[in-house]
C-alpha cells in the first residue's frame, strides 16, 4: 500500500496504515535527531517554502528546522493576511509562487478550507500547517507520536480533548486521528466553546471536567484561542479556569498514569496551572515539540518521495 | 418575429390553474392565448412534448447598474429565455442601490432596450437599504416597481420598518423580506452541525430563520401589509408561517432551487459555488421544504439568480461571495422534484408561474384564453450533462456544473414572440 498522499492537507484523507508509516519514519528521525550529526538528505536539492498567512513562531521554527535537517532549502514567507488584500488574491499569490518552482509547500492561513484552495492550484506538495478552524494535521500526528511512544499504543485508550474544541483545529484534527485509530473520545468544555454536532462523531461530550477526565489515559489541553472569539463565549476567565483550567484536583480523576498534553503557547493559569504543566512525571509537553519536528521530517520525506516519483513517471 | 397568428399542437399542456395535463394546442394572437383544443389540430406539432406557462422568477439580480461584467440585461435575458423564464422579477441590490424614481427608470429603459423576455423591477424598501428611512414608495410604484425588498439586508431597526410596513400597506405596495436574523445570522458561511464543525466553518443555527419570520409576522399583525418572504428554507420555521397563513395575514413565502435540490454535504471541499444565502441546509430539511411546496405552504420557487465573478467565488470559502446564477438551470433543477414523483408537472408550475403572476397581480401563469401567450415548450425527460461554460449569462456560478440533468427547454415566448429556440413553423 505505501504513502500514496500528494499533498498533507488533513488526517480526514489519511488511512490508518498511512498515518502508520508516518509513525514509524518519524521514530527513526526521532532517533536522527537526538544523534550528533543530525542529518539527513532525503530532501536534498528540494526547495521549501513556508508561507504564515497568520503569526507563529513555534509550528514556522520547527517546519523550519525539518527542512534543514534533511537537507531542503528553506525559505520562510510571513505573509499575514491583511496585507495580501492590498493587491493579490490567495491564488495569485499561489501561482506566483508556483512559478518559483518549489517541492514542499508549508501554508497557514487564518480560513477554513484556504489550504485545500491553494493546493488545487500548484504542482508541488503542500503540507497544512493549520487552515482556520479547520485542520492542523501535523500536530494532531506529533500528538499521535508522542501518545504512542508514551502509552505504547495508539488504540483502545481513552482520551479527553479538554478546552476550547470550537475554535481549534488541533481538537479537529486530533479527534479525526485518534478515532481512526479506534479510542474512546472525551470532549469536555463549556458548551458555548463546544461545536455542534459532536456526538454525532461518535464523541462523548462532557460539560463538567471532573466527570470528563474520569479515568482517562490522556488528557489533552488546548490553548483558549482568544484571537478567534468573537465575543462573550465565557463570562470571565477566572471563572473558566475554575470550571475548565487543568489543576491538581481535577487531574486526579484521570488515571493514575494519565499524560498531559498542550499544543502550545499556554496560557497558564486559565486552561492549566503551571505546576501541572511543569510536572515532569505528568506533562509531556517537551516531548510534544520533539515529537513535532520529527513527525514533520517524515511527513516531508514520503510527500517528496510521492513528488518525486510523480515527477519520474511524468 | 412575427405576431400574427399561430397554432401549437399535439403538445402535453400543463396547467397550473386547474392542476391537469391534457393533450391539446393552443393558438397564439396578438400577443394573447385566443384559442385552446384538445387532442391534435392544424398546426406546428409539438411533439407531445410539455407545453406550460413561461416561469416567472422573482428575485433575479442583474447587475446593472455597477457591475455590468457580472451580468447585464441582454446576458441575463437570454439566459432566461434560454431557461423558459419569460419574467424576471429583478433586485434592487445593485450599485447604485435603485431606491429612487430616477434609478428605476434607468433600468426600465436598459431592460427594455435589451432584454428579450419581461422585466419586472422591485425596488428597494429602505433608502441605500440602509434599514433607516423608508424609499418614495408611491413614485416608485408610479414608475413600474412592483415590490419593495431591502435584498439580504434585514431591517433590523424593527420602528423603522413597522413604519415602513403601514405605508406600504397604505399604497398596497408587496414587500419582499428576507428572514435571517441578523445577529445571529452575522459572518456564517454554513448551517451549524456535524459538517460545519468538521469544516471549520462560521456556521449559524437554522433556528436564525424561524426567529427573523416570527418578528415579520408580529409586524403583519400590527401593520397589516402585504408581504413575500424570499427564501423559507428550514423545517423549523414552517409552522409559524402556516399559522400566519391560517390566521388570514397576507403572506407568501418562496424558496430557491438550490435549498430544494441541494443540502451541505454538496460544499464537500470547500466548493464556493455552493455558498449561498442562507446557506445550504441540512437534508432533513431540505426533504421538509420539498414537502411544504407540494402541500402549497411555500407558495413560489425561484432561482435567486446572482451572478458573481470568478474572482469573489475564487477564495477560501468564508471569504467567498455568496451566491448562485439560476436563470438558465431552473427549469431543468427543478425537474429533479416531478423525476423524483414530489411535485406532478402542475404542481412545479404552480409554484415556478401561476403563484408568482398571481402574487404579482398579473394576468400571466396560466394557459386559458386572454391570458398573455408567454409560454415554454420542453422536452421534461432529455438528459443532458451541465457545462457551465456554455450558460449565457455572463457569470457562470452554477453549482451544477458537471451534473447530470433532465429536462431540456425547445422554445420559449414572450407576448407570442418566439425569443428562444429554433423557429418553429409557421410564418417567422
Amino acid at each position: 500500500m505505501g504513502f500514496r498522499q500528494d499533498h498533507l492537507l488533513g488526517i480526514e484523507q489519511l488511512a490508518p496504515d498511512e498515518i502508520g508509516e508516518i509513525l514509524d519514519l518519524a521514530d527513526d528521525y526521532v532517533a536522527l535527531s537526538r544523534s550528533a550529526d543530525k542529518h539527513g538528505d532525503a530532501l536534498k536539492g528540494l526547495t521549501q517554502i513556508n508561507m504564515f498567512f497568520e503569526n507563529s513562531t513555534r509550528t514556522q521554527a520547527s517546519f523550519e528546522l525539518a527542512g534543514k535537517r534533511l537537507g531542503a532549502d528553506v525559505m520562510n514567507m510571513g505573509l499575514e493576511a491583511s496585507s495580501i488584500k492590498k493587491g493579490e488574491t490567495l491564488v495569485d499569490t499561489a501561482m506566483t509562487l508556483n512559478a518559483m518552482q518549489p517541492d514542499l509547500l508549508v501554508v497557514r492561513h487564518p480560513h477554513s478550507g484556504a489550504v485545500d484552495l491553494l493546493a488545487q492550484k500548484v504542482n508541488c506538495a503542500v503540507l497544512n500547517a493549520g487552515d482556520g478552524r479547520h485542520e492542523h494535521p501535523t500536530q494532531a500526528l506529533l500528538d499521535a507520536l508522542t501518545i504512542r511512544r508514551k502509552k505504547g499504543r495508539l488504540h483502545r485508550l481513552s482520551i479527553a480533548i479538554c478546552g476550547d474544541i470550537a475554535h481549534s483545529r488541533v481538537a479537529r484534527s486530533n479527534l479525526i486521528l485518534l478515532g481512526k485509530m479506534e479510542n474512546r473520545l472525551r470532549l469536555v468544555g463549556p458548551p458555548t466553546l463546544m461545536p455542534a454536532g459532536m456526538a454525532e462523531l461518535g464523541c462523548e461530550v462532557f460539560e463538567d471536567m471532573e466527570e470528563g477526565l474520569r479515568d482517562v489515559d490522556v488528557v489533552m489541553m488546548l490553548r483558549l484561542q482568544k484571537e478567534r472569539m468573537d465575543g462573550g463565549f465565557i463570562p470571565s476567565e477566572r471563572e473558566y479556569y475554575h470550571l475548565f483550567g487543568l489543576d491538581a484536583e481535577k487531574l486526579a480523576h484521570a488515571k493514575p498514569d494519565a499524560i498531559v498534553m498542550h499544543p502550545g503557547p499556554m496560557n497558564r493559569g486559565v486552561e492549566i496551572d503551571g505546576s501541572i504543566a511543569d510536572d515532569i512525571n505528568r506533562s509531556v509537553i517537551q516531548e510534544q515539540v520533539e515529537m513535532g519536528v520529527a513527525v514533520r521530517m517524515a511527513a516531508m520525506d514520503l510527500l517528496a518521495r510521492n513528488l518525486r516519483a510523480r515527477r519520474a513517471a511524468a | 418575429m412575427s405576431r400574427t397568428t399561430v397554432t401549437l399542437t399535439n403538445a402535453r399542456l400543463i396547467d397550473p390553474e386547474t392542476g391537469e395535463e391534457t393533450l391539446g394546442g393552443l393558438t397564439l394572437e396578438d400577443g394573447l392565448i385566443t384559442a385552446r383544443h384538445e387532442g391534435v389540430a392544424e398546426g406546428i406539432d409539438c411533439g407531445g412534448m410539455c407545453l406550460a406557462p413561461g416561469i416567472v422568477d422573482i428575485g433575479v439580480k442583474i447587475c446593472e447598474p455597477g457591475e455590468r461584467h457580472k451580468e447585464s440585461f441582454g446576458s441575463a435575458g437570454a439566459a432566461a429565455a434560454a431557461g423558459g423564464v419569460t419574467t424576471m422579477v429583478t433586485r434592487p441590490d445593485t450599485e447604485p442601490t435603485i431606491d429612487n424614481p430616477e434609478t428605476l427608470e434607468f433600468v426600465a429603459r436598459r431592460a427594455r432596450e435589451a432584454s428579450p423576455v419581461r422585466v419586472l423591477p422591485m425596488a428597494a424598501l429602505t433608502k441605500g437599504r440602509a434599514g433607516r428611512e423608508m424609499t418614495e414608495i408611491g413614485f416608485l410604484m408610479d414608475a413600474g416597481a412592483v415590490a419593495f425588498t431591502d435584498g439580504d439586508h434585514v431591517v433590523s431597526d424593527t420602528k423603522a420598518l413597522s413604519r415602513a410596513l403601514t405605508y406600504a400597506r397604505s399604497r398596497g405596495a408587496l414587500l419582499v423580506g428576507h428572514v435571517q436574523e441578523p445577529i445571529l445570522s452575522a459572518g456564517a458561511a454554513a448551517t451549524s452541525g456535524k459538517f460545519a464543525s468538521l469544516r471549520g466553518l462560521p456556521a449559524v443555527s437554522p433556528m436564525a430563520e424561524r426567529m427573523g419570520l416570527d418578528r415579520d409576522i408580529a409586524l403583519l399583525e400590527m401593520t397589516g401589509a402585504r408581504y413575500h418572504v424570499d427564501q423559507i428554507t428550514t423545517a423549523r420555521a414552517l409552522p409559524a408561517l402556516e399559522r400566519a397563513k391560517r390566521n388570514g395575514l397576507d403572506i407568501t413565502a418562496g424558496v430557491s432551487i438550490h435549498h430544494l435540490t441541494l443540502n451541505e454535504l454538496d460544499v464537500a471541499d470547500y466548493r464556493t459555488f455552493f455558498k449561498v444565502k442562507p446557506p445550504l441546509r441540512s437534508e432533513d430539511d431540505r426533504m421538509a421544504v420539498v414537502q411544504a411546496v407540494a402541500s402549497g405552504l411555500i407558495d413560489i420557487i425561484c432561482s435567486m439568480h446572482t451572478p458573481q465573478d470568478e474572482e469573489s467565488k475564487r477564495l477560501p470559502f468564508e471569504a467567498a461571495a455568496s451566491g448562485a446564477v439560476g436563470l438558465q438551470t431552473l427549469l431543468p433543477a427543478a425537474m429533479r422534484l416531478v423525476h423524483s414523483g414530489d411535485l406532478s408537472l402542475p404542481q412545479l408550475w404552480r409554484a415556478l408561474s401561476l403563484n408568482p403572476s398571481r402574487r404579482l397581480g398579473l394576468d400571466s401563469g396560466r394557459l386559458s384564453v386572454g391570458a398573455p401567450a408567454d409560454l415554454v415548450l420542453f422536452d421534461p425527460d432529455a438528459p443532458f450533462v451541465l457545462d457551465r461554460f456554455k450558460l449565457l449569462s455572463k457569470s457562470r456560478n452554477t453549482p451544477f456544473d458537471e451534473a447530470r440533468m433532465q429536462g431540456r427547454v425547445q422554445a420559449t415566448w414572450v407576448g407570442g414572440t418566439q425569443v428562444f429556440g429554433d423557429p418553429l413553423g409557421g410564418p417567422q
